[in-house]
């Protein structure tokens, strides 16, 4: 099997400042890799250089595409990265506002992903629409309904119907279920598991919160001061921490 | 099945004095195909670190552990991920799950894993929850809200639920009434018959005698206490 994304020796500087350094790793299709650390460790800077929404100051980012093997993104024409940010990859923000086109109907906002690749057909569109809505629990009738009219859940889970329907293989998230309540995280948690098998997704999310990274991330990356400092799989580096970093991380959690 | 050679353990505390703790050294077992080995020996002696080494849960830091031919001790996270989908299979002490999945979920989740029909897997998972008395009416609920002995029996559900040729069994009778202890150990010997390789804690003198095969003192692979100086 050969990777969907590798990443070598990515590194990114805000002027003298290190926002990250000397990262790789690979990602296999069907992966979920987490990448956990305190606020400013990294870990968000890493993920926008991923996306190409930061431009990485050297390194390689290694995607497979579709059609022509391997490329590098960060070589790659604006009009060929916007192609697959609209395609294959989707990127779920920490704040669904910043994902979603707060003035155009729920069913809008998923259907324009869809027109963006080439639909036309409106009934199709909609039946899509509505489709997608279904299977993030948002109910037929809302379709009409513009996101400030939703809840936080609700527009987290709509923001996620709008990266999917173009069935993309690899999905960033920034700390998807920050700042919702527990009982719609664990709602989300269970959406985003199941989304992740049934299309075979590959998915990097960043987050500060273990409990969901160890529900949801197959391979674990622990960053501090930008560089990665331990990587595993998610139990291993939870349960039996090898770095001292990871091991005060680790056993700071508050039991519940 | 299962072969672990000269695997030790050291527990490194870097946020306490950098207190280094061996905890295991020269551990050396086999287990063949079809063949339950109980792991004895006090409290703190190492069974549960063991096993969890043999998951790939804990770092060895040394020797090999051959697990249907790949070395969990050099392998790459997705080798390890790979054989615990398919190959090795592991019945914690405690259920760990998302929550909302309705139970007939959690214990279907193995099977749907490996990309059997989804009929398939919840009719197993059926069958087993019925095996292990967990009324019907609760299946459609998280077992989050469960009380503890359901809980095993969910988890234990879910450790069966897939075939696995090797399996690690953490005090799997612990807790059950006589009833269910008799339809766990059943299991096991189910498993046995059909040619897993199958290592067990087990607390309940009577269930390891029943299942095991043969014991292994791990108390054996002990450090010395002037190796902590």
């Amino acid at each position: 099997m050969t990777p969907l994304l590798s990443v070598r020796d990515l590194h990114k500087s805000y002027g003298s400042r290190i926002g990250c350094t000397g990262v790789n790793f690979d990602l296999y299709p069907g992966e979920v890799l987490g990448i956990v650390g305190e606020s400013g460790s990294g870990k968000s800077t890493l993920l926008n250089a991923l996306a190409g929404h930061l431009e990485a100051d050297h390194g390689e980012v290694l995607f497979q595409t579709r059609h022509e093997g391997l490329r590098d993104m960060r070589l790659m024409s604006e009009a060929e990265r916007r192609m697959l940010s609209r395609t294959d990859w989707a990127f779920v923000h920490q704040h669904a506002r910043d994902g979603l086109r707060m003035s155009v109907s729920a069913g809008g906002n998923v259907g324009e992903r869809l027109m963006a690749v080439g639909a036309r057909n409106y009934g199709d569109i909609r039946a899509q629409a509505i489709d997608w809505l279904g299977r993030v629990e948002i109910s037929e009738d809302r379709v009409d309904d513009r996101p400030s009219a939703f809840s936080g859940g609700m527009q987290q889970r709509l923001q996620i119907a709008r990266n999917l329907v173009t069935g993309p293989r690899l999905v960033f998230m920034d700390e998807p279920t920050g700042g919702l309540d527990v009982s719609v995280q664990a709602r989300l948690l269970d959406l985003l598991r199941s989304l992740v098998r049934e299309m075979g997704l590959s998915a990097i999310i960043v987050t500060h919160d273990l409990a969901v990274v160890r529900l949801l991330a197959d391979r674990l990356m622990v960053m501090k001061s930008g560089h990665v400092v331990e990587s595993g799989l998610t139990d291993q580096v939870l349960d039996d921490p090898q770095h001292p970093y990871t091991q005060l991380l680790v056993s700071s959690i508050l039991q519940v | 099945m299962i072969h672990i050679e000269n695997v030790s353990k050291t527990f490194t505390l870097h946020n306490q004095g950098s207190a280094a703790i061996p905890v295991m050294t020269g551990a050396t077992l086999s287990v063949a195909a079809g063949e339950c080995v109980a792991l004895t020996g006090n409290s703190g002696a190492g069974k549960s670190t063991l096993m969890r080494m043999i998951y790939g849960n804990y770092l060895a830091a040394s020797g090999r552990i051959e697990v249907d031919g790949t070395d969990i001790v050099t392998a790459e996270p997705r080798e390890i991920l790979a054989l615990r989908r398919q190959t090795l299979g592991y019945v914690s002490q405690f259920l760990r799950v998302v929550p909302r999945v309705p139970t007939l979920e959690v214990v279907a989740e193995p099977l749907l894993a490996i990309g059997t029909d989804r009929a398939i897997a919840l009719a197993r998972a059926e069958e087993l929850l019925h095996r292990l008395n967990i009324p019907e009416t609760l299946w459609t609920l998280s077992p989050t809200t469960f009380s503890g002995g359901e809980q095993q029996r969910v988890n234990i559900a879910r450790g069966f639920a897939h075939t696995y040729p090797a399996m690690l069994l953490d005090e799997p009778t612990a807790s059950l009434d006589a009833t269910n202890r008799a339809t766990v150990l059943t299991l096991i010997e189910e498993a046995k018959a059909r040619g897993a390789a199958v290592i067990g804690i087990f607390h309940d003198v009577e269930a390891r005698e029943r299942v095991a095969d043969r014991e292994v003192d791990v108390s054996v692979f002990t450090p010395k206490r002037e190796a902590l100086q």
